[in-house]
């Protein structure tokens, strides 16, 4: 791996992070997986360890605020599993909204138990008929005084169940378009929240994705994320900061199975010798690797423009999420061709990184709507310019 | 309470192999560890503190090297630690080892327990711990595998052959744990801050008014006099065929070693 | 801490000691062994073997097997309070017993008694102790006892010798020396009584907690089958106990069945738990990583059951079967069961 000049503080968090993923994770990934059995007990290790609050500000009991050192935890627990790495990354995601457009009180309030672990986070957004199209959500909160009733189902939320934080985003005016979403920041256990079951996906299968259904649940407006109407920008600037996470989830994933291919492709003899000695694998060995190294060289610039301060990073944030995604789906896939038979059977590690790093390319916004992203992007740029 | 707990770095002797020409170790490349049964220790240190509130002190004789696995228990969550090094120790068997600790740990201590892992990895001796004990005319209890504390006495488990023994021992003892007492906890960020910027004491033979007489390779009434490779094993014979034939052509090779 | 007194003067020490473990009145075969081997280096040192029986007052009727093992005389320290072991008033029994009688050797059997016992009195009498020996010889020039034994997990020997302090003290582990009987038996009893003091008596053992999964001590078995994840379900510890029961065995584990709770921890077998050395040890699924060899190893012949042809137990295994262990290892207790029939 190239030198990223990382401080000793950095280092630090890669170094536990790898150690928790070699000591703890490792062993128990393909029980997990197979068990579909949600990661409590290493939840609890990356508590103790005081990785939960690295996205988080001292001040609220976290460890600093640092968009690349939770990158590298989140690659280094990937590498382990990708399953395992969404729970801790998606724990972030459901954060985020409150680190960003929470009030000094809300932050007081929720940051600290996620920095110290001590609870998870959940982010819902996604629904049945609204996907990509966010803004065709159906999810409402209706104000009645001091309140809003919330109504409707959110699908697909990762760590929905498990965690007892969540921030929603829900319309509160349909005529207003853009301005007409709401984010609210929810608890488990408010009357009228309640979740459907869970799901049976094809990878990070010990990942919790459930549905999180409200009937007339009543909600105070101090639960308001920032003012009734920014929900939409409370969603997108939330994307925009956990998406270089999601593109460390996928270079975790991908470079744990270019490890695998190189160490089977140098045990395994064939025609008198190991098949790493033949020029086709050399290739997709290198085609591998060499993209590894890209999607995590932009990740990380990603990350630490975010932390250096950047305000506008909305593009670079989709491109590494979309790269990353990418370079994990064809490095698995790869992976699974070069251990051929052995690939293709579950007592090896490398299916169920294909089956995992899938999902990279369709959650957090579709590869899809990244293009349309950095498109629209590139000809908001090019207009300034004239 | 105020606990004591005495570490030693090794080797991680699943790597360590010998040289079969020159008969010496081969060091180069392999890395060094906390005695993993002494991480145990550690541990259970840690957990009687968060129980019973107190101290964690950790104590290693060793090379400066040594400092590592020190730093390793300040991230863990212990209080303070020493490292006990100098040339007068080189060379020390199990009981200069012992007599050297047990000096360190009245010199700079008070103390209510003393824990030990039950053997180092390298050495494979188990000795000290009880040698600890026989200098500090204290009781002891080995292969501890459960602890609890009563005030003044402790209630341990012991992992023995068959049986399991449940001893009960007046404080201050030592006590050896095997690996099955506990899991290690992982060292947290803030712990790892801590053991980075701590500053490690390392106490000399005269800070700890050691009888240099009785100290290191001087001290120790056992001498290595040889090292060597233990006998090759030759790889054997596999079995091949159907699953009965094979098992068929076991029995009868074992029939005839007259093993059955 | 006292002030150490000079080590013992070597001349004046002679003899072979070997303690004589005994639990719940019963002596362990580990004695035996230590006085057949002690035998053959009495004979290179032209001295006398003498065994150490420590225990209640009844212990006395357990003395003659020692003398058909090769003891010339038994030293009886009969005491209520030595009835089972404890560190405390054993080590002060024999600490008065080797002052006043220099043995230049003394062998104690590397048992979770012998360990902690010997440790201890090593300090007490200022004497070096060798532990877990495999290998014990005269020194033909020093007249010195040579102790070989493994380090670094049994990936190196060390030979060791203790030049100037006497006792020299060794512990050997169970089935590493066999035992055998003399023709001609000795009988001298010699009784010695021990004073043990208050401060001996500071700790009580409270219970016995029995595992009823322990059928044979591990330790002691001929016959080992032992399981490792490689067998899938923990209920499937039901084939390797069936197989073990036919062949008069034990059952061991790896580690790792032990630490997911498949089976107690009185079974593993490996660096972190015990050290076997059968004629026979037999390892269904078990991939052979070294810190499970470093435990067995030492064993006659070994038979490794693996689905993984590259598993490295293969590697020190005198017969290897590739194949899946929920059909080898019924099919190997069926035959036997024919062959028995």
């Amino acid at each position: 791996m190239l030198d990223y000049l990382l401080t000793e503080e950095q280092k630090m968090v890669r170094d536990l992070a790898r150690k928790i993923a070699q000591e703890k994770i490792l062993p128990v990934r393909a029980e997990l997986d197979e068990k579909e059995e949600f990661p409590w007990e290493i939840m609890k290790i990356f508590a103790e360890a005081d990785l939960c609050g690295l996205w988080i500000p001292e001040k609220y009991g976290g460890f600093g605020q640092s968009v690349l050192a939770f990158c590298l935890a989140t690659e280094e627990i990937s590498r382990a599993c990708g399953g395992v790495g969404v729970t801790f990354a998606a724990s972030a995601l459901g954060g985020a909204p409150i680190l960003l457009f929470g009030s000094d009180e809300q932050k007081q309030k929720y940051l600290p138990d996620l920095a110290s672990g001590k609870k998870l986070a959940a982010f819902g957004l996604t629904e049945a008929n609204a996907g990509s199209d966010a803004a065709g959500m159906e999810t409402t909160a209706r104000k009645e005084g001091d309140y809003y009733i919330i109504n409707g189902t959110k699908q697909w939320i990762t760590n929905g169940g498990e965690a007892e934080t969540y921030t929603l985003i829900t319309i509160t005016d349909k005529n207003k378009g853009a301005r007409g979403a709401t984010a609210f920041i929810l608890e488990k256990g408010m009357p009228g929240f309640t979740f459907g079951k869970k799901e049976k996906k094809m990878g990070i299968r010990c990942s919790a994705t459930r549905e999180l259904v409200f009937q007339d649940c009543k909600v105070h407006k101090s639960q308001i994320l920032g003012r009734e109407g920014m929900g939409f920008i409370v969603a997108m600037r939330t994307l925009d900061l956990t998406r270089p996470g999601i593109g460390a989830q996928a270079v975790g994933i991908a470079h744990g199975a270019l490890n695998e291919a190189i160490k089977y492709s140098k045990e395994r003899i064939q025609f008198g010798k190991p098949i790493i000695a033949l020029q086709a694998i050399q290739h997709l060995l290198a085609d591998m690797a060499t993209q590894v190294e890209a999607a995590r060289a932009l990740v990380y610039s990603v990350a630490r423009a975010i932390d250096a301060g950047s305000k506008d990073f909305t593009k670079d944030s989709s491109m590494a999420k979309l790269f990353a995604s990418d370079t994990a789906m064809f490095v698995t896939t790869q992976a699974v061709q070069i251990l051929g038979g052995y690939g293709y059977m579950r007592e090896y590690p490398v299916e169920k990184m294909m089956r995992d790093a899938k999902i990279t390319q369709i959650y957090e916004g579709t590869n899809q709507i990244q293009r349309n992203q950095i498109g629209l992007s590139l000809i908001k740029e090019s207009a300034s310019k004239e | 309470m105020d606990i004591v707990v005495c570490i030693k770095q090794v080797p991680d002797t699943t790597e360590v192999k010998i040289n079969p020409e020159t008969n010496t170790l081969i060091r180069e490349g392999v890395p060094t560890i906390i005695n993993p049964f002494d991480e145990n220790a550690v541990e259970e240190a840690l957990r009687l503190k968060e129980k019973y509130g107190g101290k964690v002190t950790i104590i290693t004789m060793g090379p400066p090297q040594a400092v590592e696995a020190l730093k390793q228990c300040i991230a863990m969550g212990a209080d303070e630690v020493f490292l006990v090094s100098d040339r007068a120790f080189a060379g020390s068997d199990t009981w200069a080892t012992s007599y050297t600790l047990a000096r360190t740990i009245q010199k700079i201590k008070k103390f209510d327990l003393i824990l030990c892992g039950k053997q180092a990895i390298d050495g494979d001796t188990a000795q000290v711990g009880p040698g600890i004990a026989e200098w500090l005319n204290i009781p002891q209890v080995t292969f501890a595998v459960k602890v609890e504390v009563d005030g003044i006495k402790a209630r341990v488990e012991r992992l023995l052959e068959e049986v399991n023994e449940v001893a009960e021992v007046p404080l201050p003892c030592v006590l050896t744990v095997v690996k099955q007492i506990n899991e290690p906890r992982v060292p947290s960020l803030k712990g790892m801050m801590r053991a980075k910027k701590a500053e490690i004491k390392t106490l000399s033979a005269q800070d700890i008014g050691a009888d240099q007489t009785i100290t290191g390779l001087k001290g120790s009434p056992t001498r290595v006099v040889k090292i060597f490779a233990p006998p090759a094993k030759g790889m054997g014979e596999m079995l091949s065929g159907s699953t009965d034939e094979a098992v068929s052509n076991l029995v009868s090779k074992l029939r005839e070693r007259k093993i059955i | 801490m006292d002030l150490r007194k000079e080590p013992n003067e070597a001349p004046n020490w002679k003899g072979i000691f070997v303690f004589a473990e005994q639990r719940e009145g019963q002596i362990q075969n580990v004695a035996y062994e230590l006085l057949s081997e002690a035998k053959k280096l009495a004979a290179d040192l032209s001295c006398g073997v003498a065994a150490v029986l420590c225990g209640g007052e009844e212990i006395e009727k357990q003395a003659g097997s020692l003398f058909d093992y090769g003891a010339d005389q038994v030293y009886l320290v009969a005491h209520p309070e030595l009835k089972s072991y404890r560190t405390a008033p054993y080590t002060r029994a024999l600490t008065e017993l080797v002052n006043k009688y220099k043995p230049e050797i003394f062998l104690i059997g590397a048992t979770t008694i012998g360990r902690d016992l010997a440790a201890r009195l090593a300090i007490r009498v200022n004497c070096g102790l060798t532990a877990d020996c495999t290998g014990l010889a005269i020194d033909p020039d020093k007249k010195i006892l040579r102790q070989t034994r493994p380090a670094f997990g049994g990936n190196i020997m060390a030979t060791i010798i203790s030049p100037n302090h006497r006792p020299q003290m060794a512990t050997v582990r169970p089935k590493v020396f066999r035992k055998s009987k003399v023709t001609s038996r000795k009988s001298e009893v010699i009784k010695f009584n021990p004073v043990i003091k208050e401060e001996d008596l500071m700790v009580n053992i409270l219970q016995i907690v029995k595992d009823e999964s322990v059928k044979v001590n591990l330790q002691e078995a001929e016959i080992i089958v032992s399981g490792g994840r490689g067998i899938g379900d923990p209920k499937n510890y039901k084939i390797i106990e069936e197989l073990a029961q036919v062949l008069n065995g034990a059952v061991g584990a790896s580690r790792a069945t032990v630490d997911a709770g498949w089976i107690s921890a009185h079974h593993q077998v490996g660096q972190t738990g015990k050290t076997v050395a059968p004629k026979l040890y037999i390892a269904c699924g078990i991939a052979g990583k070294i810190q499970h060899l470093v435990g067995m190893q030492g064993s006659d012949t070994i038979v490794a059951i693996n689905r993984d042809p590259d598993a490295p137990i293969f590697k020190v295994a005198t017969y290897g079967i590739v194949g899946d262990c929920l059909e080898v290892v019924p099919a190997l207790t069926r035959k036997i069961r024919e062959l028995r029939a």
